[in-house]
């Protein structure tokens, strides 16, 4: 285990990069979910780093990490189920077929 | 309630009632339109006169009058405004005038309005005038007064405008409403002041808490408003006096007023509606008493009126126009009265004129019926044999006019001169002298051209022309004795009459404050030469006259009369165009009112209503502009949300954090 928090920091800012990109750049709303999971988990991660190596911030932050995952399930579940009505509703899992909120 | 109390609620509620049932029923009545309205009056005049005879004769309410409080019109908290009545001497007296003449004049009309198809409306109008002018009197506060101000305006509205479909009609009836309106504009004003000064609007002191009248004078002993606020509320009420009473500069609506039929002329326009100035002004004495300016300007508007009006009263030749001039004069010459501190005298006059040009506006009525509805006197003359009644009537109501002793004008004009010349006003007195040459002058005029001299009547219309209905004459007739006796009966002698000693209680303050404590009226000396002096500018304007207009077997003088007219040609021609003040009033307020109107609203459309509707406009764009950003790709908003989070994370790396 490496004893750098520059290393954490920089693996949680490249989870949190590719999941942006995977979110902008995706047009699968499947893939766009995964990639807020990956986002989040990068956010995770940088979480934790930061209480491991500063411990008066351990108990924070293995409560924020714990308290991310619950989140980040109860969206996936939610934002699978919304991706679900709308693909039986559209036929298509492509996020820029969905353009019925436009001006 | 008393009895008297009920008498007085039933003095408004039956002319009141009469008008909503002639308006609801009338027209089904068809000729006989007049068999509500008419015994209503009746019933009108015999309550008015047992009141008048308790409050004159027997002096049953004391010095201060019948006051009480019918129910609370406008309560609000500590003030309010109350349907509270007044019965004293001053409102008996015009008591005596508004239901007399009323019930005269609505017996007049039965006859004189026989063939009009109209005739139920116009006897809804007048029951619905008479209860306002009788709400007007019987007042004791300043709102309500105002909203029987508004009424008689009304009324007289519509009756002006009975004949709709005539144009001048219909536009007489606009001028007389939209000049009061100016006068009132001042009246309401006057109002508001009086009330945010003291508090109250009713006129006199009584269990319910202290009046105007006694509340003004106190506030300006005290010093709590200045001298100058006095005369400044003063003169705001007589705007609407002078509005209501047509005195100069509001006066040019009165001469047009006489498109009406004519016994609204001489119920209106110049027995009651237009006295009502002189009587609030009259009835406002401890108010005009405090301030010597707003008097004098009172009596110097009012004694301009007269000669001005006499003037034009010289050239017009149109009957009912000289008499609504003469009524401006006669008004003129009230006003001179109240303005010199002499308000018995001016209330005296009210009286008598009520009276004599009641009666001359019914005679020329009558006259005017007997030629066809021919108004314009170079078509007349020599019509005294064939009208006799009217004749004679009329020549008693100019000689009473025209103030030749004993007839009544004679008493009370030359009860206002005198008082003027008295009381310290001697250009008043002078003109007023003037005027009352002038006055004989045009009534004889006036009777010379209509019944004297030869016929110019229509050959068609001559063998046709027959005396009127007797429900004409007879009102004719009973007018008549008035404008010999009434002068003689309650105003003989000067100054101590009858008419006095009912009136001294309530003018007493006034004469006090402006101290006027005048020698009594003792038939020598001073005031037996201005009674001469009266008599005999009477008596020479009578003989102009006759001399240049004929009487019986006088022939006119058509040579002279022309001769006169080339050599004061401008004059005869101003006095012709009435001095021009109907094209002065067009160039001022139509013409240079219209241009300033046009051009705010011209300002109105482009530049207000520019500014509004540009910034309608630029939002409208603005929001067109950036609705195109909502492309409804949810990766676009994302990509929205990610460039802010970049920008604010290199803010704070680059800026904050550094």
């Amino acid at each position: 285990m490496s004893h750098s928090l520059d290393a954490y920091l920089i693996l949680s800012a490249l989870l949190f990069g590719v999941g942006t990109f995977g979110f902008l750049a995706r047009r699968n709303a499947i893939a766009m979910l995964m990639s807020i999971e990956l986002m989040l988990n990068g956010v995770n991660l940088a979480a934790v780093a930061f209480g491991a190596f500063t411990p008066e911030l351990q108990a924070h932050a293995a409560l924020i990490a714990l308290i991310v995952m619950a989140v980040a399930a109860a969206e996936a579940t939610v934002g699978l189920a919304i991706v679900i009505a709308i693909y039986r509703n559209r036929r298509t899992p492509l996020v820029d077929e969905y353009s019925s909120m436009r001006e | 309630m008393t009895t008297d109390q009920i008498f007085v609620t039933l003095l408004l509620a039956l002319p009141l009632s009469g008008f909503a049932l002639t308006a609801l029923v009338g027209r089904r009545l068809h000729t006989r339109a007049w068999m509500i309205a008419v015994p209503v009056l009746i019933a009108t005049w015999a309550i008015a006169m047992y009141l008048v005879y308790q409050t004159l004769f027997l002096h049953a309410f004391g010095d201060e009058g019948l006051h009480f409080t019918l129910y609370k019109w406008v309560p609000a908290g500590n003030f309010s405004i109350d349907f509270n009545f007044a019965v004293d001497a001053l409102t008996a007296v015009v008591l005596i005038v508004v239901t007399s003449i009323g019930m005269l004049v609505h017996v007049y009309s039965i006859g004189y309005m026989a063939h009009d198809p109209g005739r139920w409306r116009f006897f809804a109008y007048l029951n619905l005038f008479m209860f306002s002018m009788l709400l007007l009197v019987l007042a004791d506060n300043f709102m309500l007064l105002f909203a029987a101000w508004e009424l008689v305006g009304l009324s007289s509205y519509l009756l002006i405008g009975f004949w709709y479909n005539r144009k001048s009609a219909a536009l007489a009836a606009k001028k007389a409403f939209i000049v009061n309106r100016v006068g009132d504009f001042g009246f309401a004003l006057g109002i508001a002041a009086v009330w945010t000064t003291v508090g109250t609007l009713n006129f006199t002191t009584t269990e319910a808490g202290p009046g105007v009248f006694q509340l003004l004078p106190q506030a300006l002993e005290s010093g709590a408003i200045a001298p100058w606020m006095m005369t400044g509320i003063a003169l705001l009420l007589f705007m609407g006096a002078m509005g209501k009473s047509a005195q100069f500069p509001l006066h040019v609506w009165l001469p047009d007023a006489m498109e009406g039929p004519t016994p609204v002329s001489a119920l209106i326009h110049a027995a009651t509606m237009v006295n009502a100035g002189v009587y609030f002004v009259a009835r406002a004495n401890p108010i005009f008493a405090q301030t010597p300016d707003a008097m004098s300007l009172v009596a110097a508007v009012g004694i301009f009126t007269a000669i001005l009006a006499a003037s034009i009263a010289l050239t017009q030749r149109d009957i009912k126009r000289v008499l609504a001039y003469s009524t401006l004069s006669q008004l003129g010459y009230m006003f001179a009265g109240l303005g010199v501190g002499a308000f018995a005298a001016a209330i005296f006059h009210l009286m008598t004129h009520g009276f004599f040009k009641g009666l001359l506006f019914l005679g020329s009525g009558s006259v005017i019926h007997a030629v066809h509805e021919e108004q314009d006197m170079n078509k007349m003359g020599g019509l005294w044999r064939k009208i006799p009644i009217t004749h004679w009537t009329m020549l008693i109501g100019s000689i009473a006019i025209a103030g030749i002793p004993p007839l009544a004008g004679f008493f009370s004009k030359d009860e206002i001169l005198a008082s003027a010349y008295k009381n310290g006003f001697q250009t008043v007195w002078t003109i007023g002298v003037i005027v009352a040459v002038m006055t004989g002058l045009y009534m004889f005029r006036l009777m010379g051209k209509t019944f004297y001299g030869e016929s110019h009547v229509d050959p068609h219309i001559e063998p046709k022309i027959h005396e009127s209905p007797r429900s004409m004459t007879v009102p004719l007739i009973l007018l008549a004795i008035p404008s010999v006796l009434l002068g003689l009966v309650i105003g003989w002698p000067p100054e101590s009459g009858l008419l006095h000693q009912w009136l001294a209680p309530v003018f007493e303050h006034a004469t006090e404050t402006l101290e006027l404590h005048e020698a009594p009226f003792v038939f020598a000396g001073i005031d037996a030469t201005l009674l001469f002096i009266g008599a005999a500018a009477a008596a020479l304007g009578v003989s102009f006259g006759i001399w240049f207009f004929g009487l019986f077997g006088f022939t006119q003088r058509q040579v002279t009369v022309e001769r006169l007219t080339d050599t004061f040609r401008p004059l005869y021609t101003a006095s012709f165009h009435k001095w021009w003040f109907d094209e002065l009033n067009d160039l001022i307020f139509v013409r240079f009112g219209g241009f300033v109107a046009r051009a705010l609203w011209w300002f109105d459309v482009r530049v207000v209503d520019g500014t509004v509707n540009g910034i309608a406009a630029l939002t409208q764009s603005t929001g067109r502009g950036i609705r195109q950003i909502q492309t409804g790709h949810v990766q676009n908003y994302a990509l929205g949300i990610a460039a802010g989070l970049l920008v604010i994370a290199i803010t704070y790396i680059f800026v904050v954090a550094r």
